[in-house]
């Protein structure tokens, strides 16, 4: 045969069969795959189109230079003298007063120049239409963004404190290219000129600060003085170019792309179950006409390149489909989540997810749809008298193989990483077989009940029975859509709300910083005048951790990107003569008074694990410019979450007096006395009030909006699972028609065939809701044990919600979609199911 | 005239249905009557519209014109569920491929039509009736675990469990082998005798039409020999007939 006869057998063979429905199926299962991934990948696209087009802009500059401390002077010099352009940034975070209100605030003191690449852009009201401009905020004017501005209750023209001086509120920052800090920053901004740092002496020696050289240029002139540079940085002094602009923000959008990416390919997964299920009815309907077509000399090639062409136009088909709807869904995953990731107005996307949107729904097809097909080929042409003669059983590594070898390529595709891919793959594969024996239980058991009820129970009892394996699959397909939610929703409010009731009532609630030493006594007496007389002052000083045992300490040498984090900052080294009440001291010894002013420290056990610190080893920090080397004399546990201050590294007392510290301390401060705290800036200015409450307050808002993200990904998941109901309801309609033309016969009512088609699909879909809630219990109890560390009592509304989401949707939409068993007259099913 | 005295009566019967080459005629113009207490064969080649005629006395399928009177009631002026009501209550059949409920046991296709018509005990009732044919121990199996035979016994105790006063069977013995097609013949004409039902039997097998009462011949969707119906005397009409 031709090929283009074979093409136009195939278009037409398409045609036909679209409208006999389980193509239709087919299809709907491949747009919702291609779906969820495009819609993750258009969206994570538009984010890194925008860091690529911007990548200078996001660093405001060339290439940074940054620092916990001035910056070389002579750094600034030879910018000058090779021609580039520069300015100079400081940030801290300080806390910010106006009238009686107050709030934390990054704070980012800016030099002319400012900032080398991209442009702020400004209002003159909140939330008016901004403006680009070149200036500067002018000295004794401030510019805040638009929560500072809501946060103090302060219009354009306000007044506020800062330190020990006081500023106009000149204009309202709406964007500014190199919002720094982490990917979801936790204060707001405030934008000041440089030149009024000294006034509000806030920074002091030891103070948290990071100074910033700003570069600009030629890139020949660029990279000679990049390559002057490097070989004279000190060793907190960091490099950062355009390639490597905002490291943070690249490693969050890869994580985000892994994670949305993973989450997109549960649906593709449950999706590809409801191909199986739709191709292995198109075949079985096809068995007929291939006999006949293979009895009038079809080849068992030709078989099967006519229907590989049916379906890849198919997949075409709904592969477009698909992408435009991942296209229109990725604007809502937009809304929730752009405005965190601090990039500016976002480009539209490219098309370049479009090319992996439709191998993804190309590779689930054929993983998942091509075996039956395959089995087409071996149709005996003899059927064509004897219609009990089918193709011969396929060997189970032909059945299931594809789809395994598709879900393991996909999973390595999505994760990038073969341990990662792995590990997800063992996820996948053991949720799935635990679900799967535990929704076989559940079906099982069904039968107990059969002898109790009524006659359409019964009915729908003995169908969910009968069809076990069916029934299983359906459960375990809408569970996993049920659970997702439910762990989403219910599991996460339970796991936060049983790790705060573990704290204790009164743990502290804010911490004070950046206390200097000549403040120490007044703070003291200001915290003991008010009732807060056990609060405790810790000294610290700032120092980075330069060797182990003579080894030097180098970020690269630790897989451990936490490890990596750790080495790259600077420590808070503090000194004490006793040990903290909840800390537990596990190996060595703590220190004896005549130990004092010994080079002695005592280590955290989790850090000395993560770092390879042992006992006994000798450890060298770098303080203030100057080389120190302790011995680790114990290591210890601490309580992280009890909120308390606590350090990682403590030296005994008289070994740390002679460098720059500052003090820090902890206490529970209840609501209605949130005054005193403005009260304490008024007398301590330089002192930073740390406002834990609204610190969760803000870290809880940007997992809210995490996981509404994830949620959203989710609907496809179950929307998959109602797509796995509808093949399998579509699967057995035939055997419905003629089961509900017998009730007929024998004299039952539509209302009892209605009842009897309810029993079943509430039954499953209330198996799969209880499925759900145990995966879910299960899961929150793991999570709560394991990894937060508390007791996890189950929550009933679990079941509750699980259960009945399940009983009426699932209820609801398999009545929907086999209500039609009720349109033919009896006689005419029987006379088919003959 | 009444009605009543007749279970089954078809009124100027006839369906057509669509077709390509124009309209189908399936069966046109067929009258006759069957007393309560009778046993009447429908006959006919294969194609003459035997099935189809049974569909449309039971009220499985809706005619194109005439009426079927079923125990004094027009069919036509019934809707799907009163019709379904009526076999509830009144009818029974079997069919040639048995047409079990594969989900569902012996038992609890026995039990089924039992409940549809709200009886008191339907499982005593089923168990009974499968105690007497037999199938006693076979109670909990299914379908597909059941021969052919056993299969068509139970569809017997199905058809008969609810004391029917009007029992349809198409070709109850085509799928089945001589020996055991005669068993089920006994069975069915000895459960009928028992109950005093009336019996409307389709087949294409003389020899079985014998059994009955008498024989209707359908050729081409048209009753043959059409036998006088007389509204006078119906019982003794049917009797006369007999072999
Ligand atoms: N819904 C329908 N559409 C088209 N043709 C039909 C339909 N129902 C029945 N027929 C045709 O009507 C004729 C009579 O069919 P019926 O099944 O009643 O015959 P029968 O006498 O029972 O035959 P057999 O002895 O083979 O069972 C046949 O030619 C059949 O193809
Ligand atoms: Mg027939």
């Amino acid at each position: 045969m031709s090929n283009t006869s074979l093409l136009l057998l195939a278009f037409r063979a398409l045609r036909r069969d679209w409208r006999s429905g389980e193509l239709r199926v087919l299809a709907a299962a491949l747009v919702i795959a291609v779906a969820s991934v495009a819609a993750v990948g258009f969206f994570t696209d538009r984010i890194q189109v925008a860091m690529e087009r911007k990548s200078s802009e996001l660093l405001g500059a060339d290439l940074v230079i940054a620092s916990p401390e001035p910056v070389q002077e002579s750094f600034l010099q030879e910018a000058r003298r090779g021609d580039l352009q520069a300015a100079a940034t400081l940030s801290f975070r300080s806390v910010v007063l106006a009238g009686e209100d107050s709030a934390l605030a990054e704070v980012k003191a800016v030099g002319p120049g400012y900032p080398l690449r991209g442009q702020l852009q400004v209002g003159d009201q909140p939330f008016a239409p901004a403006q680009f401009t070149q200036a500067i905020p002018k000295p004794g004017d401030v510019w805040l963004d638009e929560r500072l501005l809501q946060v103090l209750k302060l219009a354009v023209g306000g007044r506020l404190e800062l330190g020990t001086g006081s500023f106009v509120v000149e204009k309202v920052l709406a964007y500014e290219p190199d919002r720094g800090g982490d990917l979801f920053s936790i204060a707001p901004r405030l934008l000041m000129n440089l030149a009024d740092v000294p006034a509000t002496e806030l920074v002091q020696p030891g103070s948290r600060v990071e100074y910033r050289l700003l570069l600009a240029g030629d890139a020949k002139r660029l990279e000679n003085y990049r390559s002057w540079v490097q070989s004279r940085l000190n060793p907190v002094e960091r490099l950062q170019g355009v390639r490597d602009a905002r490291p943070e923000l690249r490693a969050a959008l890869e994580r985000a792309q892994r994670f949305l990416g993973l989450a997109a390919l549960v649906s593709v997964i449950l999706a590809g179950v409801g191909i199986a299920i739709a191709a292995r009815r198109f075949a079985l309907r096809h068995w007929d006409s291939v006999a006949i077509m293979r009895c009038v000399g079809a080849t068992q090639a030709t078989v099967l390149r006519l229907f590989l062409l049916e379906l890849l136009g198919l997949a075409l088909l709904a592969g477009v489909s698909g992408v435009l709807l991942g296209y229109g869904a990725q604007e809502g995953l937009t809304r929730i989540l752009a405005d965190l990731a601090p990039v500016g107005e976002l480009p539209s996307p490219s098309w370049r997810p479009l090319a992996p949107a439709l191998l993804t729904g190309f590779i689930t097809l054929l993983g998942f749809g091509l075996p039956p097909l395959l089995r087409l080929r071996n149709v005996p042409p003899l059927r064509v008298l004897r219609r009990d003669l089918g193709p011969s059983e396929q060997r189970a590594i032909l059945l299931y193989g594809p789809a395994v070898a598709a879900v393991a390529l996909l999973l390595l595709w999505q994760a990038g990483d073969t341990r990662l891919a792995l590990y997800v793959f063992g996820g996948v594969v053991g949720t799935l077989l635990a679900l799967g024996v535990a929704a076989l239980g559940l079906v099982k058991s069904l039968t107990v009940l059969r002898g109790r009820v009524g006659v359409a129970w019964r009915f729908g009892l003995a169908n969910i029975s009968r069809r076990g394996t069916g029934s299983m699959v359906q459960v375990v397909a809408l569970g996993l859509g049920i659970m997702v939610l439910l762990v989403l929703t219910l599991v996460r409010n339970d796991l936060l709300a049983g790790w705060q009731a573990t704290l204790p009532a009164n743990a502290p609630n804010h911490f004070l910083i950046n206390i200097q030493p000549t403040e120490v006594g007044g703070v003291q007496q200001f915290l003991h005048d008010r009732g807060l007389a056990e609060t405790r002052l810790f000294p610290m000083v700032r120092g980075r951790l330069m060797a182990i045992d003579g080894r030097p300490v180098n970020p690269e040498n630790y897989a451990n990107s936490r490890a990596q984090r750790l080495v790259e900052r600077e420590f808070n080294l503090s000194w004490a003569d006793d040990l903290q009440e909840d800390n537990r001291v596990v190996a060595g010894r703590w220190w004896q008074p005549g130990d004092h002013g010994k080079a002695l420290v005592s280590v955290e056990q989790g850090l000395a694990r993560e770092l390879g610190i042992n006992l006994h080893d000798t450890v060298q920090f770098r303080i203030a410019g100057q080389l120190i080397d302790a011995e680790v004399a114990s290591l210890r546990t601490v309580e992280w979450d009890s909120f308390r201050v606590n350090f990682f590294v403590i030296f005994p007392p008289d070994v740390l007096n002679s460098y720059p510290a500052t003090w820090i301390t902890s206490f529970h401060l209840d609501k209605a006395r949130k005054g005193l705290l403005t009260e304490l800036v008024r007398s301590y200015p330089s002192v930073t009030v740390v406002d834990v409450d609204a610190l969760m307050g803000k870290v809880r808002e940007i997992m809210d909006r995490v996981v509404l993200a994830v949620e959203y990904v989710f609907l496809f998941t179950l929307l998959a699972g109602l797509v796995v109901l509808y093949a399998a309801i579509q699967a057995t309609q035939d055997e419905r028609l003629f089961e509900s033309a017998i009730l007929r016969t024998l004299g039952a009512r539509k209302g009892v065939i209605l009842q009897s088609l309810l029993a079943e699909f509430a039954t499953l879909g209330l198996l799969a809701g209880l499925l759900a809630a145990l995966g879910a219990t299960v899961l929150g109890y793991v999570l709560a044990e394991r990894v937060f560390g508390f007791h996890y009592s189950p929550d009933v509304l679990l079941w509750l919600l699980g259960g009945g989401a399940g009983l009426l949707g699932v209820g609801a939409a398999g009545l929907l979609g086999a209500r039609s068993v009720l349109k033919q007259p009896p006689m005419q099913s029987l006379r088919e199911g003959v | 005239m009444n009605a009543t005295q007749y279970l089954v009566r078809a009124e100027n019967l006839g369906k057509r249905v669509p077709s390509p080459e124009g309209e189908l005629i399936i069966l046109d113009g067929i009258n006759f009557a069957v007393a309560a207490g009778e046993s009447v064969a429908i006959v006919g080649a294969s194609g003459s519209g035997k099935s189809t005629l049974l569909g449309l006395l039971a009220g499985l399928d809706t005619p194109s014109s005439g009426r079927v009177w079923l125990a004094g009631t027009d069919l036509n002026s019934l809707d799907e569920d009163g019709r379904a009501q009526l076999r509830a209550q009144r009818v029974g059949f079997v069919f040639q491929s048995f047409q079990l409920l594969p989900g569902l046991t012996a038992l609890e296709n026995v039990m089924l039509p039992l409940e549809l018509a709200d009886h008191a005990d339907p499982e005593g009732a089923a168990r009974a009736v499968l105690q007497q044919i037999g199938l006693g121990s076979r109670l909990r199996h299914y379908p597909a675990q059941l021969s052919g035979g056993e299969q068509q016994r139970v569809a017997i105790a199905r058809a008969f469990a609810s004391g029917p006063e009007l029992l349809f069977a198409d070709e109850p013995t085509g799928n089945l082998d001589r020996r055991t097609g005669q068993r089920i013949i006994d069975l069915l004409f000895s459960l009928n005798r028992q109950q005093g039902a009336t019996l409307v039997l389709v087949t294409h097998d003389t020899e079985l039409a014998r059994y009955c009462d008498r024989s209707l011949e359908l050729d081409g969707g048209r009753l043959q020999a059409a036998e006088p119906v007389s509204a006078a005397a119906p019982v003794e009409l049917g009797l006369s007939v007999s072999v």
